[in-house]
């Protein structure tokens, strides 16, 4: 250990990463999965968008984007 | 991937939307605006939920949401026909509404005038890894160390974009307009640049040997 867990954190890759074109291609599943169900279950079934999206900001940004947007959803129809 | 690829019986709400999308008529135009007005208030909330991470203000702001629904609106009607229902259709047009977000937010980094980038900002990589100064002098050997495994184990493409992102804090989005390429493009060349240089501080006894492992990268956040 280097008592810098950030950059240990930062070097560490997760083989299981899906990278962002495919996370993102179902992102829009990923989300309805946590809103219907929960986030360790999207998790569960999806592990490599779920290792992608801890390790990538820009796509976890919009995650949490998409995930706020279709939470709303039924306040939406006006 | 599991699930995924599969036609499935779309629920009631989404076979609505993609019936009025494909029809003609007033029922389509009525669909067109309903969308858009939806897809214009995700972007709104979107740009405002990223308050403080980006610059844009004021009637700025609003033309940037504009833009982005109407892009996102452009998008979802070239892909309707592929919509196979294994989300909600809403969950699927919004998504494009977030991505047009965040590829104008990448594209708007270089278009202020406040941006004076000095390459390699080196002092500021501490910083961005989350240590703190009174850390600095245990870890300066280390940081050496990853310094110098920059310069000499990472290939030309992985150094540009490793320096830019992590040293001059440049978004992953902004850099891939830059670069004309595409952020899986970039993340990939960062993916291979972080377990190269873990790699390195391995070999050298900085680091424990190369493990994967999931990573948080709330640096990753903040920059971008």
């Amino acid at each position: 250990m280097t008592g810098w867990p950030e950059l240990e954190a930062f070097l560490r890759t997760d083989p299981r990463d899906v990278g962002c074109d495919q996370a993102l291609r179902i992102l829009d599943v990923y989300v309805d999965l946590v809103l219907s169900d929960t986030a360790e279950a999207a998790a569960r079934r999806y592990p490599g968008v779920a290792a992608h999206l801890l390790a990538c900001g820009p796509c976890a940004e919009d995650y949490d984007g998409l995930l706020a947007a279709a939470g709303r959803a039924g306040d939406d129809d006006t | 991937m599991p699930g995924v690829s599969g036609e499935r019986e779309l629920d009631a709400e989404s076979a609505c939307w993609v019936e009025d999308l494909r029809s003609s008529g007033p029922a389509r135009e009525l669909a067109l605006a309903r969308l858009h007005a939806l897809l214009l208030r995700v972007a709104r909330s979107e740009l405002r939920r990223r308050e403080g991470r980006h610059p844009v203000v004021g009637p700025e702001l609003d033309d940037l949401a504009h833009q982005a629904a109407d892009d996102a609106l452009v998008a979802v009607m070239a892909k309707v026909g592929r919509f196979r229902g294994e989300s909600r259709f809403t969950t699927w047009a919004y998504k494009f509404a977030v991505l047009e977000v965040s590829a104008k937010l990448g594209r708007h980094f270089w278009q202020r005038p406040a941006v004076t980038l000095e390459a390699g900002q080196w002092d500021q990589l501490p910083d961005r890894l989350g240590l703190r100064p009174d850390e600095l002098a245990e870890h300066a050997e280390l940081l050496a160390a990853l310094r110098r495994a920059v310069a000499e184990d990472l290939t030309d493409r992985q150094r540009h974009v490793f320096t830019a992102i992590v040293v001059d804090g440049v978004p992953l989005d902004a850099l891939v307009v830059q670069l004309g390429s595409s952020r899986n493009a970039i993340y990939k060349t960062m993916f291979d640049a972080r377990r190269k240089l873990r790699a390195a501080l391995a070999a050298n006894g900085y680091l424990a040997a190369p493990a994967d492992g999931p990573a948080d990268l709330d640096w990753v956040r903040r920059s971008s």
